[in-house]
């Protein structure tokens, strides 16, 4: 019988939720790390019993966490984040040069086929990877060391590098993503980067097709098809079908082409999902109606789905990490909420419920699907 | 033997028994901030970069430092401490600030 094991950060703690294959009964464990801010937890497709979590608090920094069980327990590994060099300088929010300063761990990324190996993407914007399970952790400062670096410019949020997909079909290629640099490529294991912002064309910034400074907010891509990929930006969902050298606006019949998640459904590369937000200003869903909108043409012609989900007074947000899609079968749809809410569809959209309504503001949610 | 109170979250990443609100180490004179930090972090290395940044060596912002009433954050971390933390007779007290709003 197989099982979904959801990995749901939060802004006070972790939670780990599992159901079988129906996914109608949940059990709730947690919270791990209570009081502590958990942006990302994600499990090993090596070994699923292997994960890693970012943890950290204003108080006392980064930690990462490591569980050889599911998640049942955890030992803190390394969190010895240190730039590579002299770190240099990036632009302040009012463009002056401002040193990189490490502040947190956004997003976790174990390899696809090495449960010791994983990637971490940081603010200020930096890829590491680990091979030792986590222990250590070197920079892959060719990254940050692009001749654009010193270009670069926080978001609202921060600077985080918050988007690492790795192609399952070549481990030599990787996908970033910046706030607000933009997306990066690299098709040599990370020595060298390029920025593929093509046709990403952003009013708010001086140059609005500038090969820099857009606001990625996330990208996703299905495991067959690693050529194509879809991107929430700050305004605009955007499609390409060249690997990021150019890309096209799929926005189509949105209310709202402002967002952050985005994901593709397991088994039809074509279906797509967001959750519009209302704007840049307004962090919630139009009208107070919390709608995922799908697209089952690759972009452009979305249909909302609302079935389970509040159709009035919702005002909440979802987070750019917090959703994500299990395997099985009838494909499984998940996210997770600032108010606490984590909703879960098993027919790909169509009907949703909570499985837990009251947690702390969501950051990040995951799922495993195991045999 | 040095006693240290560490703040609650502190005391569970270092996974020290529940109700034991101090540990206490073995520091070689002179007793200072660094040198109680350094051997802090050698019993417990989970600690490290938790109170003192990695990169810098400099406390954390909202760590504190305090003994015998005085608080110690801004002094030398190579001035010695009081006398009665040295002997053990005063616990030398990592505090997480309150700060919030």
């Amino acid at each position: 019988m197989s099982k979904v094991r959801v990995l749901v950060g939060t802004r006070k703690g972790a939670f780990v939720l599992t159901s079988d294959g129906k996914r109608e009964e949940w059990d709730i464990a947690g919270p791990h790390f209570a009081g502590w801010e958990i942006y990302h937890i994600k499990g090993s497709s090596a070994d699923p019993d292997r994960l890693y979590a970012s943890q950290s608090s204003g108080w006392f920094g980064q930690l990462i966490q490591r569980s050889n069980d599911g998640g049942k327990t955890w030992e803190p590994v390394g969190n010895k984040f240190v730039y590579d060099g002299v770190p240099g300088t990036h632009q302040w929010y009012d463009g002056t040069p401002h040193p990189w300063e490490f502040k947190r761990v956004w997003h976790v990324e174990p390899s696809l086929t090495d449960p010791d190996t994983v990637y971490a993407g940081v603010e200020d914007a930096a890829i590491f990877r680990s091979t030792d399970g986590g222990q250590t952790w070197g920079e892959l400062s060719g990254l940050r060391g692009h001749a654009t670096g010193s270009r670069w410019q926080p978001g609202a949020g921060g600077m985080g590098l918050h988007t690492i997909l790795l192609d399952p079909t070549d481990p030599t290629r990787i996908y970033i993503a910046i706030s607000a640099a933009g997306a990066f490529r690299t098709t040599d294991g990370g020595v060298t980067w390029k920025p593929i912002n093509r046709g990403l064309v952003s009013q708010h910034i001086p140059e609005p097709a500038a090969e820099v400074g857009h606001c990625v907010h996330r990208i996703a891509l299905h495991a067959t098809r690693p050529d194509v990929l879809f991107m929430q930006k700050h305004w605009d969902v955007m499609r390409s079908d060249d690997a990021g050298d150019s890309w096209r606006e799929v926005s189509g019949n949105l209310p709202t082409d402002f967002g952050f998640v985005i994901d593709v459904h397991a088994h039809e590369p074509e279906t797509v999902y967001v959750v519009p937000i209302k704007s840049d200003s307004e962090h919630f869903p139009i009208d107070g109606q919390l709608r995922v909108y799908r697209s089952r043409t690759g972009g452009n012609e979305w249909e909302p789905l609302t079935r389970g989900l509040p159709q009035r007074d919702c005002y909440v947000n979802v987070l750019r990490d917090a959703m994500a899609v299990d395997s099985l079968d009838s494909c499984g749809v998940y996210f997770g909420t600032t108010g606490g809410q984590v909703y879960a569809s098993a027919d790909a959209g169509d009907n949703w419920a909570p499985i837990v309504r009251d947690l702390p503001a969501v950051l990040s949610v995951e799922v495993q699907t195991l045999s | 033997m040095i006693r240290v109170v560490l703040p609650a979250h502190l005391r569970i990443l270092a996974k020290i028994e529940s109700g034991r609100s101090e540990v206490a180490l073995d520091v070689a004179a002179p007793v200072t901030q660094r040198s109680v930090l350094d051997a802090l972090e050698v019993r417990y290395p989970m600690l490290c970069g938790t109170l003192r940044d990695h990169a810098t060596g400099q406390r954390r912002p909202f760590v504190r430092f305090f003994a015998c009433e005085q608080d110690l954050s801004h002094g030398s971390p190579d001035a010695p401490l009081p006398d009665a933390v040295a002997s053990g007779a005063e616990p030398f007290l990592v505090v997480g600030a309150i700060a919030g709003g």
